[in-house]
């Protein structure tokens, strides 16, 4: 793309880019690391997460700041404004998707504290991965203005939606077969939640990116929906 | 009729049109084949780079470039499908429908009455002096300057502040009735206010009057308008909803020059 005729605000949207894309980074990790957490029942990790949270907050405000400064002082147009709108937005977003990650790291050392391996245990770790290679592309389409990225993003939302209506099963009947494992189960319960929404968010990161890229909305998706909350 | 600001309506009347214009001056080839539809509804913004014609083909639409030796009009403008290009055309008449404001305020050297009664006087719109201080207050209030002015009539034109003056030549060319505004930059020499009040007034006047703005101020374009045309080297790249323009262009040169990535 052309360079603005003013170089101030090519250097600011590059930050803002820049920004948005180790805002992305350290999201994924968090997702990563969180999981991985939980699998090892490595509650220094855990610990780990909680804390980087931090830096993913201190993003989200040194963007906004930054996008009311590029709104006040360049008053941007067509591309720029949907760029610097779909900016905030996804900050906004990615910050969300960062405390689902901590969430399930605090989750850690409450789960960790039985040291029985639950059997519905074992799909969680794939359905995070799922989630967080969503993440991934989503940030990725944006640095890239990939409006396809991006649809494929939207499309992949309901694997992690069949994840956790498959998870919300099995813990419900392992549930039923193992009441002493009540206070595990509805912990991992929200773990799988947690990823499920994080599914969802990446997917409004993705439609963002669309309508950034190309200035029309995303298409209407089906919504799969979470059939255990429909019952 | 008053209109919610920034919303497009749907065009119940088209006022002028004009198909494939092209204006030379001398050799030059200024305008490249404009095709283009002015509605009573919507204020139709030009915007542009210096050079790019923009003011060049507002002048088409009221004959101005005739003053222009070396100027040369083709193609088809119409006025209620009436050529205005057509040799029966009374250009003075044509003139008083589609009237024009200026970049920098000219106020006749005379009284801001005599300033907005000299048009319909000449035209023949006033029948004694009682119906011209009718013609001369409507205006004024249309204006937004009456209540500036109206215990200092007899005082300069040129006497004003030059936002003053530059309601009061938009008063000046409401007074002889028009159907067409033509406004070439008009508040280029302004402060903000002054601005501001400007813009309000074409608010105001929207519905009532065609109205064409050319600026260079594309925030200003965003602001007053509900149509904007993009022009470039002679060629209309662009028309369409004013905020369709301003938030996903079509044309790569459209989003160049309002993103400030032009040239």
């Amino acid at each position: 793309m052309a360079e603005h005729t003013i170089k101030a605000f090519d250097e600011e949207i590059d930050k803002l880019r820049g920004l948005i894309a180790e805002m992305g980074g350290r999201a994924e990790a968090a997702i990563e690391n969180a999981m991985l957490a939980l699998q090892r029942q490595d509650k220094n990790l855990a610990a780990q997460v909680v804390a980087d949270d931090k830096r993913i907050d201190a993003i989200e405000a040194e963007v906004e700041k930054l996008v009311i400064q590029v709104i006040a002082l360049r008053a941007p147009m067509a591309n720029d404004l949907r760029d610097v709108i779909a900016a905030l937005k996804i900050v906004g977003v990615v910050e969300r998707i960062g405390d689902y990650a901590k969430n399930i790291a605090k989750r850690v050392p409450l789960i960790a504290a039985n040291q029985r391996t639950l059997e519905p245990v074992s799909l969680l770790p794939s359905m995070g991965q799922v989630a967080a290679e969503m993440v991934h592309d989503a940030l990725n389409a944006f640095a890239a203005r990939d409006a396809d990225l991006a649809l494929a993003v939207i499309e992949r939302d309901t694997v992690v939606d069949d994840f956790y209506n498959s998870v919300f099963r099995s813990l419900v009947t392992y549930m039923v077969e193992n009441p002493k494992t009540i206070s595990e189960c509805a912990h991992l319960l929200f773990v799988a939640k947690n990823i499920e929404r994080i599914g969802d968010h990446a997917t409004n990161v993705a439609e963002m990116v669309y309508y950034a890229a190309t200035g029309q909305m995303a298409p209407e998706r089906e919504r799969g929906g979470t059939q255990p909350l429909e019952d | 009729m008053m209109h919610e600001p920034q919303t497009l309506v749907p065009a119940t009347e088209t006022k002028m049109t004009a198909r494939d214009v092209k204006v030379f001056y001398g050799d030059k080839q200024a305008i490249k084949g404009v095709s283009i539809d002015v509605d009573m509804d919507n204020v139709t913004a030009f915007i542009g780079p210096s050079g790019c014609g923009k003011s060049t083909f507002l002048r088409t639409l009221n004959r101005m470039n005739d003053t222009v030796a070396s100027a040369r009009v083709e193609g088809t403008i119409t006025l209620d499908g009436e050529n205005i290009y057509a040799p029966t055309m009374d250009v003075v008449q044509l003139r008083a429908r589609v009237g024009m404001v200026f970049q920098k305020p000219n106020p006749f050297p005379k009284s801001i009455y005599e300033n907005i009664a000299y048009g319909p006087r000449i035209h023949g719109l006033a029948h004694g002096k009682a119906d011209l201080d009718v013609i001369v207050e409507k205006s004024l209030r249309r204006a937004g300057l009456w209540d500036e002015v109206k215990d200092r009539l007899q005082d300069s034109g040129t006497a004003l502040s030059g936002g003053q003056q530059q309601r009061l030549c938009i008063g000046r060319a409401i007074a002889v009735e028009p159907e067409v505004i033509l406004m070439d930059e008009p508040c280029s020499a302004l402060d903000p206010i002054a601005t501001a009040k400007i813009e309000e007034l074409i608010h105001e006047l929207r519905g009532r009057y065609a109205i064409v703005i050319v600026t260079h101020n594309m925030q200003q374009a965003a602001r007053v308008s509900q149509r904007t045309a993009f022009f470039h080297l002679g060629e209309l790249v662009e028309y369409g909803v004013t905020s369709d323009i301003f938030t996903n262009p079509r044309q790569e040169r459209t989003k160049d020059y309002i993103t400030g990535r032009y040239g």
